[in-house]
């Protein structure tokens, strides 16, 4: 039986508990940002070099007198590649929060959909065959090509997604079948590739911050500092959408220009990530989910929330690159998949049958 | 008040809606779409609720046309509740009305306070589901979840109320629930409300009038009591059936099998042809 009478003035408990309910969610983002910042020192920290903390602390607060071996570690190796970690993290994050979102589909990221493969092979033209678009500064052909492959690949989902009329299951296929494809055209970019060419295209295939210079910290942090706002400026339609496309059209939202729009956004931070430091795997589809267990799905607090807990996985995860194997470094990328790989197949079985 | 005029809705170039023009409908009733599977209903109310643009036609609300109408200023006048109820959402049915609300500007937003947690918990009260507030709209029952969706198109102040098969996945006392709600929402608020509905009895007692639809054609239109008739459902749904009051006067609909092929012409019907009983109030 539905339940006629409710309590009278239940009205002021429920919006008082909702009013709790953000602030909780304000708490949640500000302890995210204090673990970030401890997972930043800690990554600062460890390395193959070893300094102790207070000699790595006293070089980052006065560079110009420490031990130039010294500065250069701190200032050009292991700051930027911790402060990148955390970077990518927050681009991938906040992709794949919008990527779920839009195309409904729990399984969506850049790295699963093949916006992350495309990006790669662009990326790869330039850096092995100098194919690029014409008309961009030398510095930047490799990022605008990155963005360009991912932007066709996210246009292309959209494209199938909507007027191919499959199922979120279907969406996935033709992901993984573009996976396959940029990967294969990587590997033919590879085999013609001279041997110096080649040595990097691996290393960045794989994932790696070790490249990282504070030119592509600042541009990616500059990225994600523009889209968040946009996105954000988007949090009511998006939540809105969760509820149906038709319901959300009803509520007066252009889905199909939100649908390009978010698009467009996701394939820049895609994008932009993978000409900076390759394609780090599975960072953009756990933390939507981490996300949303911690905010909901009030993409107030979801997207942010999202940014900032890939900000904090990748984070941890460069740490963990340096502890796998002592004195060695491995891609980062290896380890994201390793930890992101059995996660993936949970969402996948914990999904009920329809 | 509503009107159709020579309404032309297709998927392609498969027409479903050839050109349907019905009587006006009127602010403060409810208005039964019916009609077999597949004989446009749907169609019809997303083409109304512009979510399918018609190839022609009017749709005429207070006399201003909504197939011209943009986005926004649709979605300002018109509430539109889709059959399919969202799953795997990770929102509370507070949050899901507030997101209704907001998700674009509304006339007048804040003026009426149901905007904010505090309006909108009122209207869950209103609808009997405020102590839900804070429940996550996956853990709620079929029924709840159609309260929820209503409260997402009430809160946006409609004008024009556009449900679709609300009732379907609904037990009995939940099927009186809802439709005794939309009775009293459409009065109050002096609303059009246009419903898809497949049970004629419900239809007979909650609707004012009724639009039947038969292969994207109006096959009957007018007050619910003369449009449900024997000679209706025989031409519509193909079946033998009695319209016959109950012993507390209510219409019943009592369907005694398949219609004869020849009664299955699908032309449009106005004469009952069968003994015609005396139809009850329908409230």
């Amino acid at each position: 039986m539905p339940a006629r009478a409710a309590p009278a003035g239940a009205g002021v408990p429920a919006a008082a508990a909702y009013a709790r309910l953000l602030r909780r969610r304000k708490l949640a983002l500000l302890g995210l940002l204090a673990l970030i910042a401890a997972s930043l020192l800690l990554d600062f920290t460890t390395g193959a070099y070893g300094l102790g903390p207070g000699e790595l602390l006293r070089t980052l607060a006065d560079p110009a007198g420490a031990d130039p071996t010294t500065r250069v570690v701190v200032w050009d190796i292991r700051l930027p590649s911790a402060v990148m970690a955390a970077v990518v993290g927050a681009a991938l994050g906040l992709a794949g929060s919008e990527m779920q979102t839009i195309l409904n589909n729990p399984l969506a990221s850049p790295f699963t959909l093949g916006l992350s493969a495309a990006a790669a092979f662009g990326a790869s033209l330039v850096i092995v065959l100098d194919i690029g678009i014409p008309g961009v500064p030398v510095a930047w052909t490799v990022a605008a090509n990155a963005f360009a492959f991912a932007l066709l690949s996210a246009l292309l989902l959209h494209a199938v997604a909507r007027w191919g009329r499959i199922d979120t299951s279907g969406v996935v296929l033709f992901g993984i079948a573009l996976v396959f494809s940029s990967n294969a055209l990587v590997s033919l970019v590879q085999f013609l590739a001279q041997a110096e060419a080649l040595q990097g295209l691996v290393f960045w295939t794989l994932g790696s911050l070790s490249r990282a210079g504070w030119p592509q910290v600042g541009a990616l942090a500059l990225a994600v500092a523009a889209m968040l706002p946009l996105s954000l400026r988007d949090a009511w339609q998006l939540t809105a959408i969760r509820l149906g496309e038709d319901r959300a059209g009803s509520f007066g939202i252009d889905v199909r220009r939100l649908h390009l729009r978010t698009l467009a956004r996701i394939s820049l931070l895609a994008g932009l990530a993978v000409s900076f430091v390759g394609t780090i795997g599975f960072v953009g589809l756990v933390a939507p989910h981490i996300a949303r267990r911690l905010f909901g799905e009030d993409h107030r607090y979801y997207l942010p929330g999202s940014a900032l807990v890939g900000a904090l996985v990748l984070s941890l995860a460069s740490l963990a690159s340096k502890n796998v194997m002592p004195g060695v470094v491995v891609p980062v990328g290896i380890v994201t998949a390793l930890v992101g790989i059995p996660f993936f197949l949970a969402v996948i079985l914990r999904r009920p049958a329809r | 008040m509503l009107e159709l005029r020579g309404l032309q809705v297709a998927y392609g170039r498969r027409t479903v809606i050839p050109g349907l023009s019905a009587s006006a409908l009127a602010a403060g009733t409810i208005t039964a779409l019916l009609g077999p599977n597949g004989s446009g209903k749907s169609t019809l109310l997303k083409a109304v609720a512009g979510l399918v643009r018609p190839r022609g036609g009017q749709v005429l609300l207070d006399g201003a046309d909504l197939v011209r109408a943009g986005f926004r200023q649709r979605a300002r006048q018109v509430a539109y509740l889709p059959q399919a109820l969202p799953a795997d959402v990770h929102l509370s049915v507070l949050e899901s009305v507030l997101a209704a609300a907001r998700a674009t500007p509304l006339d007048g937003a804040g003026a009426h306070g149901e905007t904010d947690a505090q309006g909108v918990q009122a209207l869950l009260d209103r609808l009997g589901i405020g102590h839900l507030a804070m429940r996550h709209l996956d853990s709620l029952s079929g029924g709840q979840k159609q309260l929820a969706g209503l409260a997402q198109a009430l809160v946006r102040r409609p004008r024009l109320l556009l449900l679709d098969e609300p009732l379907s996945a609904l037990d009995l006392s939940h099927q009186f629930h809802v439709m005794d709600l939309l009775r009293q929402e459409t009065r109050s608020r002096g609303l059009v409300t246009l419903i898809v509905l497949h049970d004629l009895n419900i239809a007979l007692r909650h609707a004012d009038h009724c639009l039947m639809l038969r292969d994207g054609r109006l096959a009957a239109d007018g007050p619910v009591a003369q449009v449900v008739t024997a000679g209706a459902l025989a031409a519509v749904y193909g079946v033998q059936a009695r319209i016959e009051a109950c012993s507390r006067g209510f219409p019943q609909v009592i369907v005694d099998g398949l219609a004869p092929a020849c009664a299955t012409d699908g032309r449009p019907l106005q004469e009952d042809t069968g003994k015609h009983h005396r139809i009850g109030p329908t409230q």
